[in-house]
C-alpha cells in the first residue's frame, strides 16, 4: 500500500517539471482517496519523501492540519539530519524525533 | 557500647550496608557521608536520625565504626517500626524487621526532576552529590572508580528499597554535614582520616584535590558532574550556609538542628539545586574542554563543524547511538556545528556517560549554551524560582563564580542579549557602513551570490581600495559584492562573542532560505548618499595613496633635474608603473593626446582638468593637477612630454634658487602649472613669474602634496559614479528584461503542468476500472 503510494508520489514528482522551491509544492496532497485510507505525500527539497497514511474514518483531519504535521515532521527530520552521527538511510533513532512524531499522532487520534 | 545481637539476616544485611558505606575499604569505619545518606534514605525524621547517631555513639566517636554502624542500623529498624529509640531497644526489641532504606529515584532524569521539587525529593537529589566523591576518592586511590561502589549498591539492593544506587545517594544530610561542620569548623580539604568532623570533609577535600589533578585525561575522568558541584557544595555550603545560619559558632546539635531545619532546608534546596546539579561543569573541566575545543577550532568564537566533532567524540568509543543522542542534546541551535558552549556540554555529557551516568532526556540547565532563549530552558528542570541558580550563565563566562547571585543576574542579561542578537543579526550584517558601498553595488546588480567569499572588496587595505577604485566601475557589474557583504559582515559579526550565534543564524539562514536576497537590497537603497560618500572615501583614500605616490614620484624627478636629463627620465619612468595603473584611470580623461607642443599639451590637459573638476582651490587643484600632469606625462608613452617637462623643470630649476630638495621637487611642480597657466596667457611671462612664484609655490606645493587628491578625487568620483550609474542602469534593464522573460516562461510551464494534470486525472479513473 505504501509502495503504491510511493509510485504515485513519483508520478507527481515527475509531473512537475520545474524546480520545487515553494514549500507548497512539497505537499502533494491527497494521493489516494480510496480503499479506506488516505495517503498524503510530502517531498523535501532533497527528494526525501514523507508519506502519511491516515485512516479514512478519521474525518477530523483537515488539509491544513496535515500540512502543519508535515511541516513539523520536516523540521524534526532536519534536526535529526543535523546530527553528524546520523547516517542518511539509517533508521532514525532520535528520541526527540520519536517524541515529536508520537505527540503528533496522539494529537490527531 | 551495648552489646548487639543480630540475627543472621540482619548480620548479613548490616554487613552489606556497612561495606557499602565503607568506601575506603577499611573494614572498620563507614564513611559518614554514606551513612548519613543511608539514614536519610530510611525516611526517618531528621531528629530521629540524629538521635540514632547519638545513640550509636558515632557522634561521640566522630566516626562510624562497624559496631556503631550496626547499632545505628538497628536503631533505624527500631525507629521504622515505630518503637521509641532507646539504647536498650536495640536488643530488647525482637523480631525487628530489617531497616528499610528507600531508594530514591534511580534515574538521573528523575533525580534532576526531583532535585527541583519537594524536599523529600531533594534528599534524593542530594544523593547525586555524594556518590561521586567517594567514587573520586577511589579513583584517586587508583582503585576502580565506581566499581566498588556499584557492587555494593547491587548488594544493597537485596532490599527492594535499597537506598544506595551510586548516583542516588542523598547528600543526606547535607544538613547534618553542615551542622557537623559547623560544630567542628575544621572542614576543608583535610585528609581522609575518618575521625572527627573532618571525615565529612575528607571525601570532599579529596575530590577537590582530585579534581585538580586528574581531570585532564579521558580515562582519568571521574564523574565530574557530581564531583564538582559536590566540591562547590562543599565549599559554599559551609561558607554561605553556615555563615547565614550559625556564624561559626559551636552549638548544640539540637540547637543547630532547630535553627537550621527551616532555613537549611531552603538553603539546601537552593544550593543543592545549584551545586547538587550533577551536570555542572567545574572550572577545571571547563578549561580542559576549552583547550580541547581549541585543538579543533582555534577561534573560540567559532564553530566546530559536525564532522570534526563526530571524529572527536567517536574517539571516546561511545556507541554511535549514544553519541547521536548527545549530539541532539548539545547542539542546541540545531545548526550542525558546535559552539564552545555546545561543545563543552557535549564533552561533559560524554564524560558523564563514560562514567556510567545515563544521558538525560533533555539537556540539563547547567549545560545549556548561553545566548539561547531562556524561556525554553526554563522548562527543563521544572524549577519554579530556582531556575536562575543553576542556569547556564554560570557556565558561560568561566570567570563568573558559580554562585547564585551572578547566575540570577546573567539570566535576564542573556535573555536580552539573546533577543538582541536575534533581532540584531539580520541588521548589522546588512547595514555595516563600510559595506554599504558594496551593498549598493549589489543592489544595482539585483543579483545575489551569497556564497562567493572570494572577492577582496573589504576596505581594509590600500591595495583593495586602490583596486576598488580602479575597478569600481568594473565591480559594479561583478557579483562579488554580496559575498563581500556577507563575508565581511561575517568577519565583523563574528568578532563579538555574543554575535557568534548571529553568525550561526546567518549561516543557517543563508543556507536554508532564499530570502537573503530580499534583505540586502533594501538597506543600501536608503543610503545612496552614504554609498557615494563611501565611494568617495575609497576614492579619496585611493587617490591619497596614489596622490602621495604621485607626490613622491613627482618629487623624484624634480630632485633630479640638476642631474643630466636621461637619468631623470628613467627615474620617473621607474615610478610610473607603480601608479600608472591607478593613474591611468584617474587620468583617463587627462592624458589627452599630447600635442606636438608639450607646453600646449600641458595647457590642454590642464584645461581639461580645470574644466571638469569642481574646485574650491583652483590653484591648488591646478598645482595638483600639475603634479599629476608631470606624472601622467611621464607615463605617457611620448617621451617628448617628459623631455619637455624636464625641460621646464630644468628651467625652473635653473631659474629658481636653491631651496631644499623637497621644495625643489615641488617647486618645479608648482611652477609648471603656473607656467602652464601663464602660458595660456602669455608664454613670456611664465619664466619670470615662475621665478617669483617658486617660493610661493614651493609652499603651496608642499601643501598640495599633502592634499593631492581631493579635488581630483571629486572629479574622478563624479565620473566614476556617473559611469557606474550608467552601467547599473544597463544591468537593471537587462535584468528586468530577463525577469519578464522568465515570468513568461513560468506561466507557460504552469499552463503545461495544469494541462498535464488534467490529463492525468482523466486517465487515472480509467486505470482503476
Amino acid at each position: 500500500m505504501v509502495h503504491t503510494s510511493l509510485d504515485v508520489v513519483d508520478e507527481k514528482i515527475s509531473a512537475m517539471g520545474k524546480a520545487l522551491v515553494d514549500q507548497r509544492e512539497l505537499y502533494l496532497g491527497l494521493l489516494y482517496p480510496t480503499e479506506d485510507y488516505k495517503v498524503y505525500g510530502y517531498v523535501t527539497n532533497s527528494k526525501v519523501k514523507f508519506v502519511m497514511v491516515v485512516d479514512s474514518s478519521n474525518t477530523a483531519l483537515r488539509d491544513n492540519e496535515i500540512r502543519s504535521m508535515f511541516r513539523k515532521l520536516h523540521n524534526s527530520y532536519t534536526d535529526v539530519m543535523c546530527n553528524p552521527f546520523y547516517n542518511p538511510g539509517d533508521r532514525i533513532q532520535s528520541r526527540a524525533f520519536d517524541s515529536t512524531v508520537t505527540s503528533m499522532m496522539i494529537q490527531v487520534c | 557500647m551495648e552489646g548487639l545481637t543480630l540475627s543472621d539476616a540482619e548480620q548479613k544485611y548490616y554487613s552489606d550496608l556497612f561495606s557499602y558505606c565503607d568506601i575506603e575499604s577499611t573494614k572498620k569505619v563507614a564513611a559518614n557521608g554514606r551513612v548519613l545518606e543511608l539514614f536519610r534514605a530510611a525516611q526517618l525524621p531528621n531528629d530521629v536520625v540524629l538521635q540514632i547517631m547519638e545513640l550509636c555513639g558515632a557522634t561521640r566517636l566522630g566516626y562510624f565504626g562497624r559496631s556503631q554502624f550496626y547499632i545505628a542500623l538497628k536503631l533505624v529498624a527500631v525507629a521504622q517500626s515505630g518503637f521509641p529509640l532507646r539504647v536498650e531497644s536495640i536488643n530488647t526489641v525482637k523480631d525487628l524487621p530489617l531497616p528499610r532504606f528507600v531508594a530514591s529515584k534511580n534515574e538521573q532524569e528523575s533525580r534532576h526532576a526531583a532535585s527541583y521539587s519537594s524536599d523529600s525529593e531533594n534528599q534524593g537529589s542530594y544523593s547525586g552529590v555524594i556518590p561521586p566523591p567517594p567514587g573520586r576518592g577511589q579513583v584517586k586511590k587508583g582503585s576502580v572508580s565506581h566499581d566498588p561502589v556499584q557492587p555494593r549498591t547491587s548488594a544493597d539492593q537485596q532490599e527492594p528499597a535499597s537506598p544506595v544506587v551510586s548516583p542516588q545517594q542523598s547528600p543526606p544530610t547535607s544538613p547534618h554535614t553542615w551542622r557537623k561542620h559547623n560544630r567542628h569548623p575544621s572542614g576543608g580539604n583535610s585528609e581522609r582520616p575518618l575521625t572527627g568532623p573532618g571525615p565529612f570533609w575528607s571525601p570532599f577535600g579529596e575530590a577537590q584535590s582530585g579534581s585538580s589533578a586528574g581531570d585532564a585525561v579521558w580515562s582519568g575522568h571521574s564523574p565530574p558532574p557530581p564531583q564538582e558541584n559536590w566540591v562547590s557544595f562543599a565549599d559554599t555550603p559551609p561558607t554561605s550556609t553556615l555563615l547565614t545560619m550559625h556564624p561559626a559558632s559551636v552549638q548544640d546539635q539540637t540547637t543547630v538542628r532547630t535553627v537550621a531545619s527551616a532555613t537549611t532546608a531552603n538553603e539546601i534546596r537552593r544550593q543543592s539545586s545549584s551545586y547538587d546539579d550533577p551536570w555542572k561543569i567545574t572550572d577545571e573541566q571547563r578549561q580542559y574542554y576549552v583547550n580541547q575545543f581549541k585543538t579543533i577550532q582555534p577561534d573560540l568564537n567559532g564553530f566546530i563543524p559536525g564532522s570534526a566533532a563526530k571524529e572527536f567524540f567517536t574517539k571516546s568509543k561511545l556507541p554511535i547511538l549514544e553519541l547521536s543522542h548527545i549530539w541532539e542534546l548539545s547542539d542546541f541551535d540545531k545548526d550542525g556545528a558546535l559552539t564552545l558552549d555546545e561543545f563543552c556540554a557535549a564533552f561533559h555529557l560524554v564524560v558523564a556517560r563514560k562514567n556510567g551516568y545515563d544521558l538525560p532526556e533533555k539537556l540539563p540547565e547547567s549545560l545549556m549554551p548561553k545566548l539561547i532563549d531562556l524561556e525554553d530552558s526554563a522548562d527543563v528542570g521544572d524549577q519554579p524560582g530556582e531556575v536562575g541558580y543553576s542556569g547556564s550563565p554560570a557556565e558561560a563566562p568561566p570567570s563568573k563564580s558559580p554562585s547564585m547571585p551572578s547566575l540570577n543576574q546573567t539570566w535576564p542579561e542573556l535573555n536580552q542579549s539573546s533577543e538582541d542578537t536575534a533581532i540584531v543579526h539580520p541588521v548589522p550584517i546588512r547595514m555595516t557602513p563600510s559595506k554599504i558601498h558594496m551593498q549598493e553595488m549589489e543592489l544595482k546588480r539585483t543579483s545575489s551570490d551569497h556564497t562567493n567569499p572570494t572577492s577582496p572588496l573589504l576596505v581594509k587595505t590600500s591595495d583593495l581600495s586602490e583596486e576598488s577604485k580602479i575597478n569600481s566601475s568594473v565591480k559594479f557589474a561583478s557579483g562579488n559584492t554580496v559575498a563581500d557583504g556577507y563575508s565581511s559582515s561575517d568577519s565583523f559579526t563574528s568578532d563579538p562573542e555574543q554575535l557568534g550565534n548571529n553568525v550561526t543564524h546567518q549561516r543557517s539562514h543563508s543556507g536554508t532560505s532564499p530570502d537573503n536576497t530580499a534583505p540586502p537590497p533594501p538597506p543600501p537603497r536608503p543610503q545612496p548618499s552614504h554609498s557615494r560618500s563611501s565611494s568617495l572615501d575609497m576614492n579619496r583614500t585611493f587617490a591619497v595613496t596614489t596622490g602621495q605616490q604621485q607626490a613622491g614620484v613627482v618629487a623624484h624627478p624634480p630632485a633630479v633635474p640638476p642631474r643630466p636629463q636621461p637619468s631623470q627620465a628613467p627615474g620617473p619612468v621607474v615610478h610610473r608603473p607603480v601608479d600608472a595603473d591607478g593613474l591611468i584611470t584617474h587620468t583617463s580623461t587627462s592624458p589627452q593626446q599630447i600635442p606636438e607642443q608639450p607646453n600646449f599639451a600641458d595647457f590642454s590637459q590642464f584645461e581639461v582638468f580645470a574644466a571638469s573638476n569642481v574646485n574650491e582651490e583652483q590653484e591648488d587643484e591646478a598645482e595638483k593637477h600639475a603634479e599629476v600632469l608631470p606624472v601622467e606625462k611621464a607615463s605617457d608613452p611620448a617621451s617628448s612630454l617628459r623631455v619637455a617637462k624636464t625641460d621646464s623643470k630644468i628651467e625652473e630649476k635653473t631659474a629658481a634658487s636653491a631651496p631644499a630638495n623637497v621644495s625643489k621637487g615641488t617647486t618645479p611642480l608648482a611652477p609648471p602649472p603656473k607656467p602652464v597657466r601663464r602660458r595660456l596667457k602669455s608664454e613670456d611671462e611664465l619664466r619670470p613669474e615662475v621665478d617669483e612664484h617658486t617660493q610661493k609655490t614651493g609652499v603651496l606645493a608642499a601643501v598640495l602634496a599633502s592634499q593631492p587628491s581631493i579635488p581630483r578625487s571629486v572629479g574622478k568620483d563624479k565620473k566614476a559614479i556617473q559611469a557606474s550609474i550608467r552601467r547599473n542602469k544597463e544591468t537593471n534593464t537587462v535584468l528586468a528584461r530577463l525577469n519578464s522573460e522568465l515570468q513568461q516562461q513560468l506561466k507557460d510551464v504552469l499552463e503545461e503542468r495544469i494541462s498535464l494534470e488534467v490529463q492525468l486525472e482523466q486517465l487515472r479513473p480509467f486505470s482503476h476500472l
